[in-house]
């Protein structure tokens, strides 16, 4: 199976490896995937108080693809806004590491994550200050 | 010493022809090129004996009278001519077959067929080592039963049947005994007179000789076996195999088989030695790594390893410096992992994470430190790529975990 650059150049040299505190009120974690499926991808985002994600992590069990797709999600992610990073479809993540069709569903994940990981953030600030917004 | 990458470490799928193989060869490509049924010129009587020669040196790597051997194509036409050829000529004493769900495609496939022609088979299942029970083997056996047909030794996980035993049950009661010898030959004692077999199929390129040449053993004495030709024609090889022989192949195999049984010794200790100093190696490097299949009655050059909280396309990826095949039989479309290692119960996660390495006599200690290494360097890292093994690392128990299935 031939992969592109990208995907060889992510999965060799993988991007934002590693773990926040989940307990963190400012972090949000996303798990996705199932390991009998083949793929399971952990994702987390820091957030400072203007809403700018600062910090991004991940750990994927996976295939090539799915290594380089969460990869590339935590380049993406440091530095967006949360409603930036809301915006992050799985068809750009596609295009970017030119994954053939049998692995679009790795980049699917990967947005999966990205909204889960959001959504956790969100349930944290909400329970913990429900008079914002 | 610099070490050649890749390194091959897949001689179960195939091996490097021995170059006194490639040698023997040449000759009757050019100069002895003569067809080994011309009987009126010098050209076909030395066709005939490099055949003849060839013949005798199969037969004594067996165990068997040289008559009792028929050269094919490899070991799937051998598979094919020992079970259909059975199947048709002894139809009228019975329509029913036995044999196990671990075999090769090129048993599996030539019994359904016969299945979709009204016979019935019978398919043992194995424990959780590969092995089959030789009760349940017994309880199988009935009245209008023609042919048992287990292979010697698997391919994947290297488990090796009880063939004598099996062969001797057969004969109790009176079942002829086929046996896919593909992975043995070279690798393991083979006897066709003490083990009891009646049929017996091999296949050149596994045991360094040229590939598209093999053979099928067929008992000529006690009992006499009888076959049904797959295809009609010339009438070579007494009528089980027409088409003009494949002299150069056959005088191949012929050589391979000699420098298989003359060397057998040093050949099984080489590999074994080999063998056991990778899958030690890996296992220190890396101690929840699972070994599958039967330790103790199994192949002597491959190890079939399982590597928990990784995912295995991904360490195939990391591991291309060595060419080794994969449990997952991943072509670009499908990922379905292998038939045999979820009939020994294996979880389809950790059937896709498991690698077959298999050693070859050409292989050297130096490569397999260096493999050794590349694997548990790799595991590790992505091991710490793996969210699974965090969860392992921090107690949490996977089973009880809800994932998102997608
Ligand atoms: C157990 C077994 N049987 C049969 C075969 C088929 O051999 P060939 O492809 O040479 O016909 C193989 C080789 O893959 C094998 O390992």
């Amino acid at each position: 199976m031939a992969y592109s650059d990208k995907v060889l150049d992510h999965y060799n040299n993988p991007r934002n490896v590693g773990a926040l505190d989940k307990s963190a009120k400012d972090v949000g974690t996303g798990v996705v995937g199932a390991p009998e499926c083949g793929d399971v991808m952990k994702l987390q985002i820091q957030v400072d108080d203007s809403g700018r994600i600062v910090d991004a992590k991940f750990k994927t069990y996976g295939c090539g693809s799915a290594i380089a797709s969460s990869s590339l999600a935590t380049e993406w992610l440091k530095g967006a806004t949360i409603d930036e990073a809301m915006q992050i479809k799985n068809t750009q993540i596609v295009e970017e590491l030119a994954l053939p069709p049998v692995k679009i569903h790795c980049s699917v994940l990967a947005e999966d994550a990205i909204k889960a990981a959001i959504d956790d953030y969100r349930t944290k600030q909400g329970a913990e200050a429900p008079a914002e917004s | 010493m610099t070490i050649k990458t890749p390194i091959y470490m897949d001689n179960s799928a195939t091996t490097q022809c021995d170059p006194r193989v490639v040698d023997k060869m040449v000759r009757y490509f050019a100069e002895d090129f003569g067809n080994a049924a011309s009987r009126n010129h010098a050209f076909g009587w030395q066709a005939e004996s490099a055949v003849d020669q060839a013949r005798e040196e199969v037969a004594l790597l067996l165990g068997a009278h040289p008559k009792e051997i028929v050269f094919t194509s490899g070991s799937t036409e051998a598979n094919n001519l020992a079970i259909k050829g059975v199947a048709e000529m002894y139809a009228s004493k019975g329509r029913h077959l036995i044999s196990c769900v671990t075999e090769h495609k090129a048993v599996i496939d030539p019994l359904k067929h016969l299945e979709q022609q009204g016979y019935e088979v019978t398919w043992l299942e194995v424990d959780g080592m590969g092995r089959i029970d030789l009760e349940a083997l017994r309880g199988a056996i009935r009245p209008d039963t023609i042919l048992v047909s287990l292979m010697a030794a698997n391919n994947e996980t290297g488990t090796a049947h009880p063939i004598a035993e099996i062969g001797a049950l057969c004969k109790e009661r009176g079942v002829l005994f086929h046996t896919d010898a593909t992975q043995v030959v070279g690798r393991m004692p083979i006897d066709v007179q003490s083990q009891g077999i009646d049929l017996l199929s091999l296949s050149a390129h596994k045991f360094y000789g040229p590939k598209g040449v093999g053979a099928l053993y067929v008992r000529r004495k006690s009992p006499r076996v009888r076959l049904a030709p797959l295809m009609d024609g010339g009438g070579h090889e007494r009528g089980m195999r027409s088409g003009t022989l494949n002299v150069p192949g056959i005088a191949g195999m012929g050589e391979a088989a000699r420098l298989a049984r003359e060397e057998f010794d040093q050949n099984v200790a080489k590999v074994q030695a080999l063998r056991d100093r990778l899958e030690q190696g890996i296992l220190a490097g890396l101690p929840d790594a699972v070994v599958n299949g039967d330790t103790e009655h199994r192949l002597p050059h491959l190890s079939n390893i399982s590597f928990p909280y990784v995912e295995g396309e991904s360490m195939i990826m990391g591991i291309k410096d060595v060419a080794v095949s994969s449990g997952s039989a991943c072509t670009s479309a499908s990922l379905e992992p292998s038939y045999v290692l979820k009939s020994l119960g294996l979880g389809d996660e950790l059937a896709h994470s498991s690698i077959r390495f298999s050693v070859g006599r050409f292989n050297t200690e130096e490569e397999v430190d260096f493999v050794v290494d590349l694997v548990v360097r790799e595991v590790t890292r992505l091991r710490e790529m793996s969210p699974l093994w965090e969860m392992v690392q921090e107690g949490i128990d996977l089973s009880k975990v809800k994932w998102t299935h997608h």
